[in-house]
């Protein structure tokens, strides 16, 4: 490949001792990894929690001895109870939004790959790289401590709504040092987003190598690039609304909790404070949250399927623009979850015109794909597969978003199952397929060897069949009116038919974890029995597919690139093969 | 010309400018709850700025001024040392001054329970006390290894972006300060 000597010393020298090596390392790559561990074992965690979610909600008063032995307070005999159930709840939705959504497309893949994308050999700031993770790390630890003081975990949801987590003890279990909790473990993940946010940004703007301009960045990269800004904007908002909150707790402020309230018949000292404030400072992060989770899948998904297709990606420069204009109008629309808060109309119409536009490159995204793919020779891999379950799951959970961002029809359909439906095919299980997609397009490149081709298509179609099979009829339980959030549903009369539906999602969401083991499996044996991969097993023309599998400690050995071409240069005529990479020099116009 | 990766210092004053972006969502997202907590109340009893933030104001633009001093003095150690150490103390004297302008409230019983308006004064204060903390840390390293070193043109990047991180304190004090005395 073409490349240049670099003209100064790498950033850092490789380490040499196991803790320097794998634990504090400074190395991109490793960061990566530990960030893809932190949420593989963040997911497995969450996924364990809906196992009992799906079980309470179907059986109600089944005994599981192993949560009696565990929370002997909050499922006593192994019968969990309604708030216990909460408290699960709430878990579930902060583990799974910031512990594996936030953290493995854009810590995990984004660490590994971006800087070798843009021809760096790490990020630019390695140290405060390593504290990123470590102090997302400590975060964790200090959220699953709440699994283990008095009281448990919060009941008050992932999006902890005052006055309920605002007002201590008294108002349920979980609301007093496992709230407490709660808040400063958000606030620590806050912090190390805003550093990992800073890394990726500076990294991109100053450590491309020649000839990497913009324009010919990968798109993963790029949407790695609007993730980051992204969250360098909506976290210290965060932040700060987690210090008002832990005020009203602990210093006796009221800046969300109203007055006149009487909880558990003593009368709360506090007054004048507004819940809906906290809900304005939430959403404004909470929103753009949501894009900072899917963002990054939407960059694998261009970047895999231009890979595989043999065709360039369609409209490349207007999928820049289109994540572009998706992160700004992401912080335009945060009213939107607000619509039953009893806001005026006219506020409520410009929050709906402001989601209703989000479309519009939504849907330029989602033609460029089907652009992209149309005529393509096309590769069925694994990766392939689930980028193509992307985009599916991208579209089916846009559509429910339309009847969400009309005032009129989400009165109806707020805080039901068609919400619940909608926010986990679009928020969750679209950005883990774009997770799962990236794990086997990148694993022969982390790790030098093959994921099983077999058990990712066996693992891909019982989890594409398998989440329709949950989420599809949530939307119909919406319609039913079907409220979210009650710990059983056998206790009311009008949810009775609905039963039958309840179980069908729960034995289907029982079967589609237990066929995560295959992607389980999968991992462990290609990282012990893969087939050996060279350097480029997907004949793809991006920058990390130049360099050795694993690639060495400083990416290039030394020697920087020059870039040439734009990234999916695949099938261009004249070409002796159907891929050029990036660093192949154009040939000369008048050669001929 | 080789344009390949720049190692060039850039990058730390990119990531600051960054940094000072997220510390302004922090502070906007502050102000914006300030604002609407405001509007919606009934229980808004205005705070009487302690009459220390008055001088305790032109010490920290003071110490501004020190430092950009110390700065234009880099190629000579000592000097640089000296004003930076000058600067520094600065800092640290507006930091005592507003611990004595929270001790004032006190005195007068308002504490940041009392009534909204005194729960953001606490708050803005103490938040901008953190962040100018940290500040006063990295200046104080920064002497430390000149000091050590017997140079400091070795640190002028770290001395560049640490002004202008000293700067953004300055300015976003006298933001702060201002908007409690006017949006009263």
């Amino acid at each position: 490949m073409a490349e240049v000597e670099a003209t100064t010393h790498t950033v850092h020298e490789a380490p040499t001792g196991f803790w320097r090596k794998y634990i504090f390392s400074l190395d991109h790559k490793v960061i990566g990894i530990q960030y893809w561990l932190l949420a593989l074992f963040s997911v497995t965690v969450g996924m364990v929690l809906s196992i009992f979610i799906r079980i309470n909600l179907v059986w109600p008063g089944t005994e599981i001895p192993i949560l009696g032995q565990l929370f002997p307070v909050g499922a006593p005999d192994g019968v969990m109870t309604p708030e216990f159930y909460l408290s699960f709840l709430t878990m579930h939705g902060t583990i799974m939004v910031f512990f594996v959504l936030t953290t493995a497309p854009q810590g995990g893949f984004g660490n590994y790959i971006l800087p070798i994308q843009i021809g760096a050999d790490d990020m630019a700031f390695p140290v405060l790289n390593m504290l990123s993770f470590w102090v997302t790390f400590l975060a964790l630890v200090v959220l699953m401590a709440a699994f283990f003081v008095t009281g448990g975990p919060p009941i008050s949801g992932w999006t902890g709504y005052p006055p309920l987590s605002a007002l201590g003890e008294i108002a349920g279990p979980g609301l007093g040092i496992g709230q407490d909790l709660w808040i400063i473990s958000i606030a620590i993940f806050c912090i190390a987003a805003l550093l990992g946010a800073l890394n990726f940004i500076t990294t991109t703007l100053d450590l491309r190598a020649k000839g990497m301009t913009l324009m010919k960045m990968p798109l993963t990269v790029w949407s790695w690039f609007v993730t980051a800004i992204l969250g360098l904007l909506a976290f210290g908002v965060l932040l700060a609304a987690g210090a008002l909150l832990l005020l009203d707790r602990n210093a006796g402020t009221s800046f969300f909790i109203p007055g006149g309230l009487v909880v558990s018949d003593q009368i709360i000292d506090h007054k004048g404070g507004s819940p809906l404030l906290w809900q304005h400072l939430f959403w404004f992060f909470g929103h753009p949250e949501v894009y900072i989770a899917i963002l990054p899948g939407m960059g694998v998904t261009s970047h895999i399927l231009s890979t595989f297709a043999r065709k360039p990606v369609f409209g490349y420069r207007a999928m820049v623009y289109a994540m572009f204009a998706i992160g700004i109008l992401g912080f335009m629309v945060w009213g939107h979850h607000m619509f039953a808060s009893g806001m005026s109309p006219y506020t409520a119409i410009f929050f709906s015109l402001m989601t209703t536009a989000i479309a519009v490159p939504s849907a330029i995204k989602t033609f460029n794909w089907l652009g992209t793919l149309w005529g393509g020779n096309i590769r069925f891999t694994s990766a392939m597969l689930f980028s193509i379950g992307f985009v599916s799951l991208f579209v089916t959970g846009g559509v429910s978003g339309i009847f969400l961002n009309q005032p009129a029809t989400d009165i109806a359909l707020h805080d039901t199952y068609f919400v619940v439906a909608h926010f986990h095919i679009i928020m969750g299980v679209a950005s883990i397929f774009g997770m799962f997609a990236g794990t086997y397009f990148w694993f022969p490149k982390m790790f030098g060897r093959y994921m099983s081709e077999s058990l990712g298509k066996a693992h891909f179609w019982t989890t594409f069949v398998g989440v329709y099979a949950v989420f599809t009829p949530m939307h119909f339980l919406g319609l039913a009116g079907n409220p979210r959030r009650y710990a059983e549903l056998t206790a009311f009369d009008f949810l009775k038919p609905l039963e039958p539906v309840h179980l069908f999602i729960s034995i289907a969401a029982f079967l589609t974890i237990s066929s995560q083991f295959l992607f389980f499996g999968n991992l462990i044996w290609g990282f012990l029995k893969g087939k050996k991969a060279g350097e480029n097993p997907w004949e793809a023309t991006t920058l990390e597919w130049e360099i050795p599998s694993p690639p060495p400690h400083d990416n290039f050995a030394g020697k920087l690139p020059v870039i040439h071409r734009g990234p999916y240069e695949f099938s261009v005529p004249g070409e002796d093969k159907d891929y050029t990479m990036q660093t192949e020099p154009e040939v000369s116009q008048d050669k001929s | 010309m080789t344009t390949i990766a720049s190692r060039s210092n850039h990058r730390y004053y990119i990531g600051m400018y960054l940094g000072l972006g997220a510390v302004t969502m922090f502070f906007a997202a502050f102000t914006s709850a300030y604002i609407v907590r405001k509007g919606l109340s009934n229980d808004w009893q205005t705070t009487m700025m302690p009459a220390i933030l008055w001088p305790n104001t032109l010490v920290l633009l003071a110490s501004s001024l020190v430092l950009g001093k110390a700065r234009r003095c880099i190629d000579n150690w000592n000097r640089f040392n000296l004003w930076w150490l000058i600067g520094s103390g600065l800092g640290l004297t507006f930091l005592a001054g507003q611990i004595w302008a929270w001790q004032q409230l006190v005195d007068r019983g308002v504490y940041v329970n009392t009534n909204p308006s005194s729960s953001f004064f606490y708050l803005f204060t103490g938040a901008h006390g953190i962040h100018l903390l940290g500040g006063i840390v990295a200046l104080l390293y920064i002497s430390w290894r000149v000091w050590n070193s017997k140079a400091a043109t070795s640190e002028r990047t770290a001395v560049g972006v640490t002004v202008l991180y000293w700067h953004f304190m300055d300015g976003l004090w006298v933001y702060l300060f201002l908007f409690l005395l006017i949006w009263r």
